[in-house]
């Protein structure tokens, strides 16, 4: 097993390679100069040369990106094109804003998810499996920024009870707290509790399905005793895996809940710079994000090795 | 068979009948919009913004006076063509690669599903940001990253599909009788995997959908004066403070479509497991 579990950690890196290459060559897909771009329409050719040495775009592509790349390792991310302040100290102050808003979305999410997916599997066919379900695809199929639109209407227009706005910094009471997070934690919880609420259903019923369980249930234990004691323990790494992977789920809505609520976070900033073009913040942002995600990944599939006997002689 | 298999079998049917019939709606509207609407896209009609429903616009007028339901019939075709072209390509070029993974197996399957890999692991959302940062964002671009995008997840489900199927005997009476790798991919493999590619289509279009109309709610989509739904639902929230339909209809529609096609695929999916079952 620890060699699988090692080759699957070779492949992350591996793939992390791949990406980095990925979101290089698409940042540099843009046609004609980057110079030409940054500088106007009224730039001097010499201006323009000059800038052009100064962002090494009169080197090759290849060179530019073993450059960016061991920058990266280096933890020297450049600077934005922008404001000219180094993207590391941008990232710096924002990643920790992010990170919160995912924490305090995973600690709401995982435990409802779980019960819910739970009741579901274990009276299933039931008519609130059967709403629970319907309910759950509705959820998944609705984009967040629909979901948020509407919280915005109902808890901050009509009720008029949480502002329609996060602002960051400064959180002194738990009230504060609750204010600032309500919203975007409650869009985001949306999708992600559904996405993990079926997942968890689906990974118990296939455990359901087998004959030990056929048994348990013949032998005379009650159904709940059979799903907690029998059957969950066996459930309990492809519960592991879904939850990592629905968390994953996460990286995709922070963009938009982020935009919406105008909360300080990393995916803020990256849209903001997507809309400004600012190159070296973009590729900086995307790799955070893109590694955030593969860790999610790889952890769900470690679990997932972890939880299956047959792989552990591997 | 029990009374309540056949009650559950019937409740399904029906939800998936009207699943369809909302698909069909849309799909309808999308290819005759543009034609019916009674004003163009742009022209700003009524010097009343916001306004509510009435004869003479019956889905109200938008932040600049024009006319909504006009807006959402030409959305419609920006939202649901757009979404269709990206997820036919996606579906397309992933079904191919994969039936050619599958059929050649060895280096052309490892390879090809290495990079595929690397390409899944690119957040959806963050593939379509870059890659707009670089190229700006027009109806073309929008089409070709989002097939992109979708092609890993597609090329996964058909290779897993197709490497089931491959390793078949009669696969290999085909080998055997000496036929190319082409005839092997598109009259052996294919054929015997039509049905659950297409409720991943379905499932991809959703994705589609989900991503452009983001894409557009962040004003990095579609742009202006043409508009999909979810710009409408972007250039129209101001509204929502007084309840306006030019703000709820877009966002009805979003919805109303995709939990639809989901449905539908949910429904069709089941009733295949029944018949699998017996």
């Amino acid at each position: 097993m620890p060699r699988l579990i090692a080759s699957r950690l070779a492949i992350s890196l591996l793939t992390l390679l791949i990406v980095s290459m990925l979101v290089f060559v698409a940042t540099e897909l843009l046609p004609g100069d980057v110079a030409q771009a940054v500088l106007g329409q009224s730039a001097t050719p010499d201006a323009v040369a000059a800038l052009r040495s100064v962002m090494h775009l009169d080197q090759p592509g290849w060179w530019r990106y073993l450059t960016w790349l061991g920058g990266l390792l280096d933890g020297d991310l450049g600077r934005s094109l922008v404001n000219h302040i180094p993207v590391a100290q941008l990232i710096g102050s924002r990643l920790p804003n992010s990170l919160l808003l995912a924490a305090v979305t995973a600690a709401v999410c995982v435990p409802v998810a779980l019960t819910l997916g739970i009741i579901a599997a274990i009276r299933r066919g039931s008519l609130y499996d059967r709403v629970a379900g319907v309910l759950m695809v509705s959820a998944v199929s609705v984009p967040e920024f629909l979901v948020a639109t509407l919280a915005v209407l109902l808890f901050a227009v009509n009720l008029h009870w949480l502002p329609a706005i996060s602002y960051g910094g400064s959180i002194h009471s738990p009230l504060q707290f609750f204010r600032v997070f309500a919203l975007p934690v409650l869009t985001l919880s949306f999708v992600i509790i559904a996405q993990m609420a079926r997942m968890t259903r689906a990974a118990l019923i296939s455990v359901l399905d087998s004959s030990y369980i056929e048994m348990a249930l013949l032998k005379g234990a009650r159904p709940v005793r059979v799903v907690l004691y029998h059957a969950l323990p066996n459930a309990l790494g492809p519960i592991v895996n879904a939850v990592a992977l629905s968390l994953s789920f996460l990286l995709g809505g922070v963009i938009i809940v982020e935009t919406i609520f105008n909360y300080p976070g990393l995916a803020k900033l990256m849209v903001d710079a997507v809309a400004t073009r600012d190159m070296p913040l973009v590729q900086a942002c995307a790799m955070v994000f893109c590694t955030a995600y593969l860790l999610l990944v790889t952890f769900a599939d470690v679990c997932a090795i972890l939880s299956n006997p047959r792989l552990r002689d591997r | 068979m029990s009374d309540a298999t056949l009650q559950r079998r019937a409740s399904n049917r029906r939800t998936g009948i009207v699943a369809l019939s909302v698909v069909g709606f849309w799909v309808a509207i999308a290819a005759s919009g543009p034609f019916v609407a009674p004003h163009a896209e742009g022209n700003v009609v009524s010097s009343d913004v916001f306004a509510p429903i009435s004869t003479a616009f019956p889905l109200g007028t938008d932040y600049l006076g024009r006319d909504m339901l006009s807006r959402v019939l030409f959305g419609a075709r920006d939202t649901i063509g757009v979404a269709l072209l990206a997820t036919l390509l996606a579906c397309f070029v992933g079904g191919t690669l994969a039936l050619c993974a599958a059929a050649r197996g060895g280096w052309t399957d490892a390879v090809l599903s290495r990079a595929m890999d690397a390409l899944i692991s690119v957040p959806s959302l963050l593939f379509g940001l870059v890659v707009i940062a670089a190229l700006g964002s027009s109806i073309p671009v929008l089409v070709g990253t989002a097939a992109v995008i979708y092609t890993p997840g597609a090329y996964r489900t058909a290779r897993a599909l197709a490497v089931n199927i491959a390793a078949m005997d009669f696969i290999r009476v085909a080998r055997a009788r000496g036929e190319r790798t082409t005839f092997i991919m598109a009259d052996e493999i294919l054929p015997n995997m039509l049905l659950p590619l297409l409720t991943d289509f379905g499932l991809r279009f959703i994705y589609v959908v989900l991503l452009l109309s983001g894409l557009s709610f962040l004003g990095l989509g579609v742009q202006p004066p043409q508009a999909d739904w979810g710009s409408l639902v972007r250039e129209n929230i101001e509204g929502l403070a007084y309840g306006a339909p030019a703000v709820i209809i877009p966002a009805i529609a979003i919805a109303t479509l995709t939990i639809s096609v989901n449905l539908l695929i949910d429904s069709l999916s089941s009733r295949r497991q029944g018949a699998d079952a017996r």
